[in-house]
């Protein structure tokens, strides 16, 4: 089972571990439902150091990333991040990644931990059959941490421990600068909805950074957050998390990410197959789902409609702003309508629910 | 975390009061600890006929399902009414606002094979 550095801080500060995707990882400290509600009403603090870290460097980084990727990378200026995905030629999802962009010669991916060396290797693979030149991949993952400052109270704990202007960091773009004295990358992105930062550094550095933060943080009432939170936060936002909403077998489009998914920018892999699965019309796209009747959806719960089975729940929780059950669910489009009524199979019941307008929550 | 000594407990983390023939059923501190914040209990309806070692009900975490097994073998005579709306008292009060359900013993030779608090601490430190 692989650590973060900060794998003995979450154990003395009482955190619940369990493992997940191959990490010995901080499941909850106070509890899921505290320290959602911290975040979105203060401020918590994630030690998301397993996600993976690419980067990829070269005059040919950019013409080989278009190759690579579902979205357009030339767009992207210096300091800013994308959200993108990598796909399989057949339009399956390899993963959802994070780019950012250093210089037009240097460019650095974030991928899901679990994913991590699968996308390596698929990358240099890639990277190979592309044929593009002056292209040279790094996984530098073991050399980064991660934490994620996030909620609204974020900008005034990291602004005491950077002279860095956050207020000219824009919504998804970042800046390099010290945090608490340690050289870091601040990046004003993230998995909760609720604003903030992710904040890279050298793996020694996460324990000083994420000590000061905590310090600097007391004041406005920081929380520990465990991996239990992250996926609630995210799932009141309708963000996918791969293995879920994102798959081999679930492609983009399907996931709700044709707004990142550029048919038009020129070829990459993956595209002939999902304008193919465009022009036919998608079998099945992802819907939030309410309950309207108490009961907890929750992945691989079918979904009904009158009785007929139709559609599955990818992710599903009890959401702790609006207290009551949600979900996300394939479903044939034309259930995906929002109002129309269906139903979950909980267990040996059909309770009802809504599909609904995401994000679930109004921050 | 509380063990009270006039309770019986099981291997799956099920506290029982046994008063003549009536045993009152509930989940122990421990595995309210280890479910997190608990926001769904389902309980079956009076009369229904619960055999011991059988999932009977079930509780809600935010994040997992877990059945609740039947201690003991017997008819539901009174189930918790109010905790399906305030599933947090199993958090908050596992043996005495979360108590679950009330059945009537058919047979109370059962009760013999139930650990002790002392038994039970003994046995969650393994």
């Amino acid at each position: 089972m692989k650590k973060t550095p900060l794998n003995q801080v979450h154990r003395d500060l009482g955190a619940r571990m369990v493992p997940f995707g191959g990490w010995d990882m901080p499941v909850q400290y106070s509890g899921v439902i505290d320290e959602h509600l911290a975040t979105r009403n203060r401020v918590g603090l994630f030690d998301v150091s397993h996600m993976g870290e690419v980067e990829v460097v070269g005059s040919g980084a950019l013409d080989y990333i278009q190759q690579l990727t579902v979205n357009d990378a030339s767009k992207l200026v210096d300091g800013q991040v994308q959200y993108s995905a990598i796909c399989y030629p057949n339009g399956g999802t390899v993963d959802d990644v994070t780019l950012y962009r250093f210089s037009a010669e240097r460019y650095l991916f974030c991928v899901n931990a679990a994913n991590t060396d699968k996308d390596f290797a698929w990358m240099q693979q890639q990277l190979q059959e592309s044929g593009v030149p002056n292209v040279e991949l790094r996984n530098l993952s073991n050399e980064f941490c991660q934490i994620a400052l996030q909620g609204p109270r974020a900008d005034e704990v990291l602004q005491g421990l950077t002279s860095v202007d956050l207020s000219s960091v824009a919504f998804y773009h970042f800046t390099e600068g010290g945090v608490a004295g340690l050289p870091a990358i601040i990046s004003r992105t993230g998995y909760t909805g609720s604003g903030g930062f992710e904040i890279y550094a050298a793996a020694d550095a996460a324990v000083p950074l994420w000590t000061a933060l905590m310090k600097e943080g007391e004041e406005a009432g920081i929380a520990p957050c465990g991996l239990g939170a992250r996926d609630t936060l995210r799932l009141e936002m309708k963000y996918a998390l791969y293995g879920h909403e994102l798959s081999e077998d679930i492609s983009p489009l399907e996931a709700g990410l044709g707004w990142i998914t550029k048919l038009d920018k020129g070829d990459f892999v993956g595209r002939e197959a999902l304008q193919g699965k465009k022009d036919a019309g998608l079998p099945r796209r992802l819907a939030g789902l309410k309950m309207t009747e108490s009961g907890i959806p929750r992945e691989g719960y079918p979904v009904y409609r009158n009785g007929e089975e139709v559609g599955i729940v990818t992710s599903g929780t009890m959401s702790p702003c609006l207290k009551v059950g949600i979900a996300l669910a394939l479903l044939p489009p034309e259930f995906c309508a929002i109002g129309t009524d269906l139903q979950v199979g909980i267990r040996k019941r059909q309770v009802a629910c809504q599909t609904v307008k995401t994000p679930f929550v109004n921050i | 975390m509380d063990f009270p000594d006039e309770l019986k407990y099981t291997e799956e983390h099920e506290w029982v009061l046994v008063e003549e023939n009536i045993a009152t059923i509930g989940i122990t501190d421990f595995a309210q600890d280890q479910l997190g914040d608990v926001v769904f209990v389902e309980l079956p309806d009076v009369g229904v006929e619960v055999e011991e070692g059988k999932p009977f009900g079930v509780v809600e975490s935010v994040k997992a399902v877990s059945d609740i097994y039947a201690p003991l073998t017997g008819e539901v005579v009174e189930v918790n009414e109010e905790l399906p709306d305030t599933p947090e008292m199993v958090n908050t009060s596992p043996y005495e606002d979360a108590w679950m359900i009330k059945i009537k013993l058919s047979d109370p030779k059962e009760v013999d094979d139930l650990m002790d608090a002392a038994a039970y601490e003994e046995f969650i430190e393994d």
